[in-house]
């Protein structure tokens, strides 16, 4: 093989590329909805919980950090608390922070929940970080913020 | 045909505290879809899920379109009597499903 043909090789490879990148882009780009900003986020979030301080802690987000495929990843949430008449979690929220809409799913539970534990399989968009916020009977705001890795994201599957 | 699939024991310990799988059949369309020319698939998921034990609401959950198809949901409960344990799925378009589970405590 000659010096030229290589080169030529070369090109073709690259156009082909070119084409299959851009072929891939352009749908993405225009059927792709606006991201969430982590910005929004912090609005869904201060709808929940208002003026109060959100700390960190007690509570457990178990969300694998590698995902390859966004559109089922499962998603446990535990928080830390005896369950009692007096001391409870009332409610568990989680946010996602670059999908379309930052919240995800919003539970109430009360002392007859025996475990404050709950487990779903949720969808993200793009690597992110995920939060997991606990209101506890007292009034008070717990959470736990993990990193997701995600390879293929949700809303990136065939146009349908 | 069955829409959700429900796992819990059916037999209990007084005062246990036993966990609820629940997985219902559904395709949870987010709204944030297009189709190739361009139109928006219209939202259809389901948009709140409730359990209740002999009649008592013991969970409540608000789904959103970031929740899986097939929503699948863990949570716990205390045995308290023996009786039933009715769940309830609605959602978009009019959508409700129920179903029932027994439980026995010893």
């Amino acid at each position: 093989m000659s010096e030229q043909d290589k080169k030529a090789t070369r090109r073709d490879v690259l156009k082909i590329a070119g084409a299959l990148a851009a072929g891939c882009a352009a749908p993405w780009f225009t059927a792709s909805p606006a991201a969430a900003t982590p910005a929004e986020m912090q609005t869904a979030v201060a709808r929940v919980i208002g003026d109060a301080r959100l700390n960190v802690g007690k509570v457990k987000l178990d969300i694998p950090p590698l995902v390859e495929n966004g559109n089922t990843v499962p998603c446990a949430v535990t928080v830390d608390s005896p369950m009692t008449a007096t001391d409870h979690v009332k409610a568990i929220h989680v946010f996602a922070e670059k999908n379309p809409q930052a919240n995800v799913i919003s539970v109430q539970l009360g002392p007859r929940a025996g475990r404050a534990s709950i487990a779903t399989r949720i969808r993200l968009r793009d690597t992110q970080n995920v939060l997991a916020v606990a209101e506890m009977s007292d009034g008070s705001f717990w959470s736990d913020r993990v990193n997701v890795l995600i390879t293929l994201g949700a809303c990136l599957e065939d146009l349908i | 045909m069955a829409r959700a699939l429900i796992n819990a024991p059916a037999k209990a310990r007084r005062g246990a505290v036993i966990e609820i799988k629940t997985l219902l059949s559904h395709v949870m369309e987010t709204g944030f879809r297009f189709t190739s020319t361009g139109e928006s698939v219209p939202r259809d998921i389901i948009t709140a899920f409730a359990a209740t034990y002999n009649g008592e609401e013991i969970f409540r959950a608000q789904l959103f379109p970031a929740v899986a198809a097939n929503p699948f949901i863990t949570f716990h409960t205390v045995a308290t009597e023996s009786g039933m344990i009715e769940l309830k799925w609605t959602g978009d378009n009019g959508y409700s499903a129920t179903e029932q589970v027994r439980i026995t405590v010893e």
